[in-house]
């Protein structure tokens, strides 16, 4: 499914669409956190939305000491998301993650152990995750994972450009990076904990979507703030904007702080009723997670037996 | 059933039903409602009404009719109860407050459930709104019990209170009477609303639970029957109404003269604003929260939806794609954003105002979503199109349905937005601060939320303007409303020389000098009554002293029109209108010998004390001006809730005949010092005075308008104002007759009315003649709500 949607194209450089855009910070907390409130899941149907958003992952592992066995590993968990004898239970023999989510350099090791099951692979690059060094190494670096079988690149933008409000150089800058990307998906990772108002959010995810990227994303994982739901919120609704602009349908990923089951729901929530159903599909949402795969598989578990599991009955990543 | 492939295809949400065994097995054992009398459950002899359960319309249980027998016996429960009550130490009815919000606390599934059964509202809502705040009133009002003594020194509870409460939020309405009734020490007699009385008998229980003194909490069910027959109770000392407007003028009527408090939280039709520099999608989930929010049945929704012109497509726009979202059903169901309205009845009248306003020509648009086969459900909307003069516009539809309308600018905003006769509450969004607090100022409403909506605490002071009612439920203003200040009372007042003598008099006369020709004054003029009459005023001897102008109905219309004219008053700085007083006070003193030997005519027993008095209470109101202060108010974390002692606008004052000149400066000096304007009638038997004091009010830099005086007939004169609808308030000294009188007339807009009962009053005493007292009965509160962050 993931290439099944079209690339975007992004706009031309249009402030008018975002520079008077404001947000309202206690009316988005408010908004997030009835979300919760307001809907929920149980039974078969919390299920198939869990088996959903394990479709949705972009397994990930983005650490110092990875290594080729680390990112093999990762590989046969992606593949294998859930144990056999519960996918079988379910009905879900199959079943596999959005994405594997690695370093450029870990990049071939996972093409490899993912050969032939269709699942892509997703690199980091332009100096993740702080995206401070020069833009010709960032782009070269991007050109590298591509060029190693990447097929969806996770871009980091220059925070100093939007906290400065230098749109028209964020939005250089993104475009360059699309254009090094060639035919690999591009996410642009927001770093929404360093850009702190949901204003700036908002301008962000605007220039970054004009600008030609196919996802936007909220945090690298190593901010000191990473995905929340007002945050999302804000930059769903600026997706949705975009949409109604444009009508190029733009992907969303969350990334960080998101671990348990419950998180996952609450973000597949926010999709939903801000966005539609179709907005829930791994084609134009991602979860960027680890440990969240182990809870889901959990209450998959107690679905399934209707007792409580535990974690070292399922298959580390 | 679907398989899970399929629901990941279609990933709708599926049930998510709430158990409703134990509320149900709670009704099965309560077949039919009764009453909670002196601490017994007794089953009630009345012929009982249908309790229904509007989303499935199955018949619940059944509801006693209470009878004039039932209300006499829990009014006498109460009375017995009230003095061991009120005597019980701040901290022992704390103890008792806390119990109840603690036992709240605990039941709190059962209550949500229950009420959810009953009303028809989502669980969502009783869950995570209605109950909390009941269990937070609760708590709240245990503090003020327990700080009762210090917090309101020389206040005393008001002492039996009837309480008859809507079915819209029925515990949670309860609990916003009942929590602050007991704190001040008070009984209750409360009557729920026939449609509902499920959860006001499960807190019956709790009352009995945590062991509340017998006759404390007394609980009669009824229909609009037994409510009046609670309102005009002898043995009740106050009664607080929330309701519709229309039965809140029944009230006032049936209480007129009775003597007993009234507070009433009436209708709204409250604007909701956007400017264009609103956070557009925050305003349309604003929008969610206030008309969308309990079906609609709320009377501080914002149902009028005011939007700049510019913005008003993109509004539009997402409101109808947010409203596309919106899922009604099984109330019980927890992802159902909109249950049941509450009965068929309301439903049928809720249609049929729909009906009326797409004949008038509005576009009525409504969500999609399919709704149950059975059950009172309504399909949540919007209206474009409609205009002030539509009918939609003006009556409060009381369902999930709201009007829309478009405007220029800010001006014309708050133009659009006062152009109605309620003023309960207000919601506006911008992003623009200044904008917004000009806004929150200038609208006429008791609540205003910016940037949010329907946003409630214990703490903050809830209730409308205009004919929205008045009385406020909550915090430290909510707790003035059950207490009273126990002054002694003075003999009946003497009824006043007449003012008949309109033709020549003949007999024994003071004559001055030159002749004196005393007019009233209206605008800042002077002018001869309308009528072209004057009567003959008459000395402590019975002498004649001259001749007073006769004002009539006409010169009420022209001195209100003046004054309404003159609202830059309440606009001027507060030090800007003490520096006035002040200077009135100088202006005083330098005819202090004048007064002195006018009022000696007129047989005022100590004449030099009675300026004297004068000039001081001018100083001390002068003083108020600038300190008479809202409040900021601790509320939720992130929201400055700001209280805001408001003017009233033109407000009625009748002065008494005891003290002429201080009595009506006692009336006049409070109203001016908080920023109202006042069309004053001057003491019938001793008019001369005012002829003297208006032209003291001319050199005293007083804005033309903003006091205006009459002299003539007091109930003729009196009558009109009060049923003057620009007259936003009024007070009246003068016989207990006249004081029902102004009350029944008062009812036509529900202005608030303050009377003495007739007595007679030592207006040189401060403790009976100034004070906060004036000062609060002169300002309404408005509370406005800026949740903030970045």
């Amino acid at each position: 499914m993931t290439d099944h949607f079209p690339r975007m194209t992004g706009t031309a450089f249009t402030p008018d669409w975002f520079e008077a855009a404001v947000v309202n910070t206690p009316a988005a907390e408010r908004r997030a956190a009835s979300l919760g409130t307001r809907r929920t899941v149980k039974k078969d149907w919390q299920a198939a939305w869990l088996a959903r958003a394990i479709t949705c992952i972009d397994l990930t592992t983005l650490a110092g000491d990875d290594t080729a066995g680390r990112v093999q590993r990762l590989c046969a968990k992606a593949k294998a998301p859930l144990r056999a004898d519960l996918a079988a239970a379910l009905g879900l023999e199959g079943l596999t993650v959005g994405a594997v989510c690695v370093y450029p350099t870990m990049v071939p090791h996972a093409v490899k152990a993912l050969e032939g099951t269709g699942i892509p692979v997703a690199s980091v690059a332009t100096g993740f995750p702080a995206g401070l060094t020069p833009l010709p190494l960032r782009l070269a670096e991007i050109r590298y994972a591509v060029d190693q079988g990447a097929r969806e690149i996770d871009i980091v933008i220059t925070r100093e450009h939007a906290l400065t409000g230098n749109w028209a150089a964020l939005y250089d800058e993104i475009r360059q990076m699309r254009e090094a990307c060639g035919d690999a998906h591009m996410k642009a990772i927001l770093a929404t904990g360093d850009l702190r108002t949901l204003t700036n959010v908002y301008k962000a995810s605007m220039v970054a979507m004009q600008a030609g990227s196919d996802f936007i994303k909220t945090s690298t994982g190593k901010e000191e703030v990473n995905a929340t739901l007002p945050v999302s919120l804000t930059m769903v609704r600026a997706l949705r904007d975009f949409r109604d602009l444009t009508g190029q349908w733009v992907g969303f990923k969350p990334a960080g702080g998101l671990k348990t089951a419950k998180d996952a729901m609450n973000w597949q929530i926010l999709m939903k009723e801000e966005l539609g159903t179709r907005w829930l599909m791994p084609d134009l949402f991602r979860i960027g997670a680890s440990s969240m795969l182990g809870d889901i598989e959990r209450q998959l578990e107690h679905h399934v037996t209707g007792r409580y599991s535990a974690a070292h009955r399922h298959a580390l990543a | 059933m679907p398989t899970l492939t399929e629901i990941m295809q279609t990933m709708e949400y599926g049930p998510a039903p709430e158990s409703s065994a134990e509320a149900r097995a709670w009704i099965s054992a309560h077949p039919q409602i009764g009453h909670y009398i002196g601490g017994q459950f007794v089953p009630g002899e009345g012929a009982p009404l249908e309790v229904v359960n509007p989303a499935t319309d199955e018949v619940l249980c059944h509801v006693a009719r209470g009878t004039a027998a039932e209300v006499e016996a829990a009014v006498q429960a109460a009375r017995a109860a009230q003095p061991g009550w009120a005597a019980l130490p701040g901290h022992a009815r704390a103890r008792f407050l806390y119990a109840l919000a603690r036992h709240v606390q605990k039941r709190e599934r059962f209550l949500s459930v229950l009420e959810t059964l009953d009303n028809g509202k989502t669980i969502r809502e009783t869950r995570d709104i209605d109950v909390p705040l009941v269990a937070r009133h609760f708590y709240h009002h245990a503090g003020w019990a327990e700080v009762l003594d210090s917090e309101f020194s020389g206040l005393a509870p008001v002492g039996v209170c009837g309480q008859i409460i809507p079915w819209n939020f029925p515990l949670l309405m309860l609990a916003w009477k009942v929590a602050p009734a007991l704190a001040a020490g008070n009984t209750v007699v409360l009557k729920p609303a026939d449609l509902t009385p499920l959860t006001a008998m499960a807190f019956a229980e709790i009352c009995a639970e945590v062991g509340l003194p017998a006759g404390v909490v007394n609980i009669v069910n009824g229909d609009g029957e037994t409510g009046a027959l609670i309102a005009g109770h002898p043995g009740i000392d106050k009664l607080a109404f929330t309701g519709s407007t229309e039965v809140g003028r029944i009230l006032r009527r049936q209480l007129a003269g009775s003597g007993k408090k009234l507070s009433l939280e009436l209708g709204g039709k409250s604007p909701f604003i956007v400017f264009e520099d609103a956070d557009l999608d925050a305003a349309v989930e604003g929008v969610v929260d206030a008309i969308w929010f309990n079906q609609g049945e709320v009377c501080c929704a914002g149902s009028r939806i005011l939007v700049q012109e510019g913005v008003a497509p993109r509004f539009f726009a997402k409101l109808t794609a947010r409203m596309g979202q919106l899922r009604v059903g099984d109330p019980l169901d927890k992802t159902m954003d909109m249950g049941a309205v509450v009965s068929h009845r309301q439903l049928a009248r809720i249609t049929a105002l729909l009906d009326q306003g797409q004949a008038e020509g509005a576009t009525l648009h409504r969500a999609p979503a399919p709704l149950p086969a059975k059950g009172a459900f309504c399909a949540p909307g919007f209206f474009t199109g409609t205009a002030p003069a539509h009918s939609v516009s003006q009556t409060e539809i009381f369902g999930p349905v709201a009007t829309t309308l478009t405007f220029r600018t800010p001006d014309e905003a708050i133009t659009l937005a006062n152009d109605t006769r309620y003023g309960l509450a207000a919601s506006v969004w911008s992003e623009n601060v200044n904008r917004a607090i000009e806004v929150a100022a200038k609208v006429r409403a008791g609540v205003v939320w910016i940037n949010a909506t329907n946003i409630f605490d214990a703490g903050a002071p809830f209730g409308g303007m205009r004919e929205s009612g008045f009385g406020r439920e909550g915090g430290r203003s909510g707790m003035l409303d059950y207490l009273t200040r126990p002054n002694p009372k003075g003999a009946p007042r003497p009824a006043p020389l007449p003012v008949g003598d309109v033709t020549p008099q003949t007999g024994a006369a003071d004559r001055p000098g030159i002749d004196i020709t005393a007019k009233i004054y209206i605008g800042g003029k002077q002018a001869r009554a309308d009528g072209g009459q004057s009567y003959t005023v008459r000395g402590a001897d019975g002498r004649g002293i001259g001749q007073a102008a006769l004002a009539g109905r006409k010169d009420v219309r022209n001195a209100v029109e003046a004054a309404a004219k003159a609202a830059g008053w309440g606009g001027v700085t507060a030090h800007n209108r003490a520096q006035v007083l002040y200077f009135l006070a100088e202006n005083l003193e330098q005819r202090r010998a004048e007064f002195v030997a006018e009022l000696a005519r007129c047989g005022s027993p100590d004449s030099e004390a009675e300026v004297e008095a004068t000039i001081r209470r001018t100083f001390w109101y002068a003083a108020q001006a600038d300190k008479f202060d809202g409040a900021v108010t601790a509320t939720k974390s992130q929201h400055v809730t700001m209280t805001v002692n408001e003017p009233f606008g033109v407000m009625g004052l009748v002065a008494p005949d005891e003290a002429p000149l201080l009595g009506l400066m006692s009336l006049v000096l409070p109203a001016l010092a908080t920023g109202n304007r006042v069309v004053a009638v001057a003491s019938q038997s001793h008019p001369l005075i005012a002829t003297r004091l208006y032209q003291v009010f001319e050199t005293s830099d007083l804005p033309a308008g903003v006091v205006n005086l009459l002299t003539g007939d007091r109930d003729g004169l009196a009558k009109v104002l009060a049923e003057h609808d620009e007259v936003a308030a009024l007070w009246y000294c003068g016989s207990a007759e006249g004081g029902a009188m102004v009350e029944t007339a008062s009812a036509g807009n529900l202005k608030p009315v303050w009377t003495d009962g007739g007595h007679l009053r030592d207006w040189t005493d401060p403790a009976q003649g100034q004070g906060r007292d004036f000062l609060h009965r002169a300002t309404q509160i408005k509370t406005i709500w800026l949740p903030y962050g970045v």
